[in-house]
């Protein structure tokens, strides 16, 4: 979708881009890493010209950019910088249809689109749509400029640091709606970042950029399980194997399938089950499967009576959809070697051990 | 706030027993019923003052925003500062030199007053839309280029907008000086009430003196209204500190 061949931006003697040449995928959200005057973001804008290049070519959608003039370029690519840019004497309506309003698309269209858009980034229409800027949180005004630069439905996306000035919390929660609206809407990004927590969060493909060049252009997971040298392992931090439980999912690490008793089982029963499995507990579900409870290994063993009668209550849970970084977190937090793993309606479904998350993650070091 | 209201009140109360009080003392004084006889003078002068302020303050504003406009650009910050010290020292001559100077040039008359009363009237209007157009963060001009406006559009679209308030806000001091020095048009040959003020000051004549004075005041008052109604309604509410 997106082709750089040998771009290189010189101001002066300064090379500040030298001869990039990268390539992104439809639908993929590429994120440009690397310190402050690395080029990454000269980069980012020679593709919409905001700055222009001294040598080199730039595909987007197949088309070579410099046949297309400024203007048709830009408003076929979508733009959000960290400054947000919102302009305070258009009324959130007009700010996101600005866009189209230049393309002299049909207004009311336009304007219904405004509302659908708001609504996707979690705004309620009715009580924004007429607002000001200067009437809205810093949070709230990066999501219309999200929605600003969807107006249009460009394919391609350019975002320069658009996160960078939200405090944390916020910020958590703008890039999972945006993670959201994107899974949807399969635009191909471009996102600038200096965040290494960020990139790994967002990115399908992460470019480090070092002194105007890429110095590793890869999968975050293979950036962090595979740094190609001492410069990118530094920059994305000596823990960069703990970032790589964020990668993966509960249901990608966890056993499918467990053994599991039900209230009216004998606890011999339960023993034998965890005997024959090498476990210390087994989980006890409700008649629909729903996780109830736990029977420990050596709470039962020698004991007599239904599991009914000795379960425990199980200490914590965790969703089939959260990350290993939190369920790392949760195993830490109460002191368990293990989680039981169910789905949003509390059924069942597995589990996952410190020893499987250990042997997993070492997993793509052992392969080389 | 409170306390600012309050004496905002008590003064305007204030000024309104002032007006009254001199109203009194005019019409036991006979000066107002000597003012009033010049009614149709002051009518006629009035309006030819009303042209002159329409005039010169139009070609002001003609000149004064499109030259800001164009000093606000970044490739003429010296030329800008050249130009802000020129206009500075410009503010130091006394109004009626440079009134007496446009007649040297243009000869006695409407021109030259017209000439005069622009040259004057255009300094705040100029620094206002230089300042105005400057304070727009640079972070709008970014993504309105990043969106693809062109420059035109970034101008009108963008930076005029939002700098709308300043720039009335210059308008309000420059004409607020320009209705005021109407009256030394006059001595130009140029018209307008000053023949009513500066007759009865020869003539020592306090009724014909009032009667370009407070028309004159009047005026003033009308046009500042105005152009304060028009920065509180023109200027969108987004970047309107008023609303």
């Amino acid at each position: 979708m997106i082709r750089l061949d040998q771009v290189t931006k010189i101001y002066g003697t300064m090379t500040a881009v030298d001869s990039v040449s990268m390539e992104v995928d439809p639908g993929e959200v590429c994120v440009l890493l690397g310190p402050s005057g690395c080029g990454k973001t000269t980069t980012m804008k020679m593709i919409n010209r905001l700055v222009p290049m001294t040598s080199g070519r730039i595909y987007v959608g197949g088309k070579d950019t410099s046949t297309l003039d400024d203007v048709t370029l830009r408003r076929s690519i979508g733009y959000v910088i960290q400054q947000i840019g919102l302009f305070p004497n258009k009324t959130v309506e007009d700010n996101i249809c600005v866009v189209p309003d230049l393309m002299g698309r049909e207004r009311k269209a336009s304007r219904r689109r405004a509302s659908e858009l708001l609504e996707m980034v979690n705004l309620d229409p009715v009580i924004f749509l007429k607002r000001y800027p200067k009437e809205l949180s810093g949070g709230q005004q990066q999501r219309v400029g999200v929605a600003r630069a969807l107006a249009a439905d460009p394919p391609v996306l350019l975002m320069d640091e658009p996160f960078g000035a939200i405090d944390p919390i916020n910020r958590e929660e703008i890039q999972n709606e945006f993670m959201k609206l994107q899974a949807e809407l399969k635009k191909t990004v471009i996102f600038v970042s200096h965040d290494i927590d960020e990139a790994v969060k967002m990115a399908s493909r992460i470019a480090i950029f070092r002194d105007g060049r890429i110095v590793q252009y890869d999968t975050p997971d293979n950036i962090l399980a595979h740094p190609i040298d001492s410069f990118v392992a530094d920059f994305v931090g000596t823990d960069r194997t703990l970032k790589r439980l964020q990668l993966i999912t509960v249901a990608e690490a966890m056993a499918a399938d467990p053994p599991r008793v039900v209230a009216g089982d004998e606890l011999s029963t339960a023993v034998r089950l965890m005997e024959e499995h090498g476990h210390i507990s087994i989980v006890m579900v409700g008649p629909r499967g729903r996780a109830r409870g736990v029977v420990k290994l050596d709470a039962a063993k020698g004991r007599q009576g239904s599991v009914g009668e000795h379960y425990e209550k199980l200490p914590c849970m965790i969703n089939l959809r959260d990350d290993l970084r939190k369920a790392v977190s949760q195993m830490f937090t109460h002191d368990q070697t293990w989680l039981a793993c169910v789905d949003d309606d509390g059924f069942y479904k597995g589990y996952v051990t410190q020893r499987g998350i250990t042997h997993l993650l070492g997993a793509t070091y052992r392969d080389r | 706030m409170g306390m600012v209201a309050g004496l905002r009140q008590a003064w305007q109360i204030l000024v309104l027993l002032a007006v009254f009080a001199l109203g009194v003392w005019a019409k036991s004084s006979g000066i107002l019923d000597d003012a009033l006889k010049y009614q149709d003078d002051i009518l006629y002068l009035a309006r030819q003052h009303m042209e002159l302020v329409a005039i010169s303050g139009g070609l002001a504003v003609l000149i004064g925003v499109p030259l800001g406009v164009f000093l606000a650009r970044a490739g003429f910050r010296i030329l800008r500062s050249v130009i802000g010290q020129i206009v500075n020292l410009g503010t130091t001559i006394p109004t009626l030199a440079i009134l007496a100077m446009a007649m040297t040039v243009l000869g006695l008359g409407l021109p030259s007053a017209v000439f005069g009363l622009t040259v004057l009237t255009l300094l705040p209007i100029v620094l206002n839309t230089v300042a105005g157009i400057e304070s727009v963060p640079p972070a709008l001009i970014e993504a309105a280029r990043g969106m693809g406006m062109t420059n035109r559009q970034i101008l009108f679209k963008v930076e005029l907008p939002n700098a709308l308030f300043v720039i009335l806000a210059g308008l309000r001091t420059a004409f607020a000086i320009n209705v005021g020095t109407v009256p030394l048009a006059f001595l130009i040959g140029g018209g307008g009430l000053g023949e009513l003020i500066f007759t009865g000051i020869d003539l020592m004549e306090p009724g014909l003196l009032l009667a370009g004075a407070i028309p004159t005041a009047l005026l003033a008052v009308l046009v500042d209204v105005l152009i304060g109604q028009a920065q509180y309604w023109l200027v969108p509410r987004g970047v309107n500190p008023l609303r």
